[in-house]
C-alpha cells in the first residue's frame, strides 16, 4: 500500500529547487490553460513541454509507471463512455460530418468525433506531468511555508501541513484497525453480501473516525496551550524565498495562459477546427 | 483578541480531517456490483466533519481531500468534481448549528433535518453543478455527464444517509449532554 502512494522523492534538480508555492501556481495555471483550450496545437506544445520538464526533474519513469497504466485505462473507459453516450458530439462541435464508417443504429465513426476524443484525451494527459511533478518534488513542510509566503493565511497553510503530516499516520491506524477486525472475522471483501459488507466496513471506519476525532481534540488543545494563533504572523523553519527561477517559471506559465486566451480570438472560440 | 474564522480547532479539523478523508477515499470504497458506481465512505465522513466543525472545515476537507485523492490516483485533478466535494462540505456545514451534534442532542428532528440538507445539497452539487462544470470545462456530451452526476450523487446520498447518519448518532452519544447538569435549588 505504501509504495502506491505518491509522495515527495528527495532529489536535486532545477524543479526541486523551485519553491512549493511556485510549483502550485504553475500547476494551477497549467491546469487552467489545458481546461480552457481545445486547440490541438497548443495542447501538443503543452504536452511536449511538460514531458521535457519531467525529464529535467530526474524522476525515473519506473516510479510512476503503475499510475500511468492506471490513468491510461481510466482514459480509455472515459472515451468509450463518451462514444456510447454521444457519437455525434464531435460533429456538433465542429459543425461538419465526415463519415468514416456506415451507420449501425445510432452509431457511426466520424472524423470529427475521433478528433474531438483525441483532443479530450490530450487535455487530460497534458496535465499529468505537472501534477505528478508537483506531488513528487514538493516537500510538504516547505510547501506550507511557501503557501503562507504567497498570501494564504498561515492558519490555513498550517492546516495543509497537518494534512500531509497525518496522512501516513492515519493510514497506519487504518491498517492496524483493519487487521484487528479481520482477525476477529470481519470480512470486507466481495465474499460478503452487500448489506453485511457495509456493516463490516462500518465496524472498521467507526473506530478509525473516532480515534481521529479524539486526535483533533488533543492536537488543537496542545496547539492552543502553546499559543498557536496568538499573533498575526508566524515564522517557518523550512521557508524559502522566491528566486529568479521561480519568477521566470510563473511568468512563462502566465504567458501560456495568455496564449490560450489569445487563441480564443484566433480560432473564434475554444476549438481549433481543421474541418473548415 | 479578534477571533479568526480559522480557530485552532477548525485548522486541526481541516488538517487531520483531510488526511482521513483521503485515506477513506483511496482505500475504503464499497463496490455495489454495478460498474463504476460505489459507496464512498469518505462522503459519510465529510458530512460528519461538516456537521460537527462547520462550513469552513467542511469546504476545505472536501476540496483539498478530493484534489489530493485525484492527483495521487489519476495523476491529475478532475476539477469540476473536486469543487463539488468542497461545495457539499460547505453546504452541509452551513446548517451545523441546527443539528446540535456537539451538544449531544442528535434527536429524530435533527436526523430528519440533516438528511433533508444533505439530500438537497448533494442533488444540486452532483446532479447540477458537477455536470454543468464538466460541460463548460471539458465539453463532454450532456447526457453522459448528467447520467454520471446523478448516479454518483444518488450513491453518495445513500452513503451519507445511512453511514453518515449512523456516525452522527454515535458521535452525539460520546458528547456530554447539555442538559446533563442542573442547578441545585
Amino acid at each position: 500500500m505504501a509504495n502506491e502512494m505518491l509522495g515527495y522523492i528527495e532529489l536535486d534538480s532545477f524543479i526541486h529547487r523551485l519553491t512549493g508555492a511556485t510549483k502550485l501556481i504553475v500547476f494551477i495555471l497549467w491546469s487552467t490553460a489545458t481546461m480552457l483550450t481545445y486547440d490541438t496545437r497548443l495542447l501538443v506544445v503543452l504536452l511536449v513541454f511538460s514531458i521535457i520538464l519531467f525529464s529535467v526533474s530526474k524522476i525515473k519513469l519506473k516510479e510512476i509507471i503503475f499510475i500511468l497504466g492506471f490513468i491510461l485505462f481510466f482514459l480509455l473507459l472515459n472515451n468509450i463512455a463518451i462514444f456510447i453516450f454521444d457519437p455525434n458530439q464531435g460533429a456538433k462541435i465542429y459543425g461538419s460530418k465526415t463519415m468514416l464508417t456506415g451507420t449501425w443504429w445510432r452509431y457511426h465513426v466520424t472524423a470529427e468525433q475521433l478528433f474531438y476524443q483525441f483532443n479530450i484525451t490530450l487535455k487530460y494527459i497534458a496535465v499529468i506531468p505537472p501534477a505528478l511533478l508537483f506531488l513528487l518534488t514538493t516537500q510538504p513542510s516547505e510547501f506550507a511555508a511557501s503557501l503562507n509566503k504567497i498570501g494564504v493565511s498561515y492558519r490555513l497553510s498550517y492546516a495543509v501541513s497537518i494534512a500531509f503530516r497525518y496522512i501516513p499516520e492515519v493510514q497506519r491506524d487504518f491498517k492496524t484497525i483493519l487487521q484487528a477486525q479481520q482477525a476477529r472475522g470481519v470480512d470486507i471483501s466481495r465474499n460478503e453480501k452487500i448489506v453485511k459488507r457495509v456493516k463490516n466496513v462500518i465496524a472498521i471506519i467507526v473506530p478509525l473516525i473516532f480515534s481521529t476525532l479524539e486526535r483533533i481534540e488533543t492536537i488543537s488543545n496542545v496547539m492552543d496551550m502553546r499559543g498557536f494563533g496568538q499573533h498575526k504572523k508566524r515564522t517557518w523553519y523550512v521557508g524559502r524565498n522566491f528566486k529568479v527561477a521561480d519568477i521566470i517559471a510563473i511568468v512563462i506559465c502566465g504567458v501560456l495562459v495568455g496564449v490560450t486566451l489569445w487563441l480564443f480570438t484566433v480560432n473564434d472560440g475554444r476549438f481549433y477546427n481543421p474541418f473548415q | 483578541m479578534k477571533k479568526s474564522i480559522f480557530d485552532t480547532k477548525t485548522i486541526v479539523a481541516i488538517g487531520v480531517g483531510t488526511a482521513l478523508f483521503f485515506v477513506l477515499a483511496r482505500f475504503v470504497i464499497i463496490p455495489t456490483g454495478i460498474p463504476n458506481t460505489e459507496i464512498q465512505t469518505s462522503y459519510a465522513f465529510l458530512a460528519l466533519i461538516s456537521a460537527v466543525f462547520g462550513p469552513i472545515a467542511g469546504f476545505f476537507v472536501g476540496f483539498i481531500g478530493h484534489a489530493l485523492k485525484d492527483i495521487t490516483a489519476y495523476g491529475s485533478a478532475w476539477w469540476s468534481w473536486v469543487i463539488v466535494s468542497g461545495i457539499v462540505g460547505l453546504g452541509i456545514g452551513l446548517f451545523f448549528n441546527k443539528f446540535k451534534v456537539e451538544a449531544g442532542e442528535f434527536t429524530k428532528k435533527s436526523i430528519i433535518s440533516f438528511n433533508i440538507v444533505q439530500i438537497v445539497v448533494q442533488l444540486v452539487g452532483w446532479g447540477l453543478v458537477a455536470p454543468v462544470l464538466d460541460i463548460l470545462i471539458y465539453s463532454e456530451p450532456a447526457n453522459k455527464v448528467f447520467t454520471q452526476g446523478l448516479v454518483a450523487g444518488l450513491w453518495n446520498i445513500v452513503a451519507v444517509g445511512v453511514i453518515g447518519t449512523l456516525l452522527l448518532i454515535a458521535y452525539a452519544k460520546t458528547r456530554t449532554q447539555k442538559s446533563s447538569l442542573s442547578y441545585e435549588e
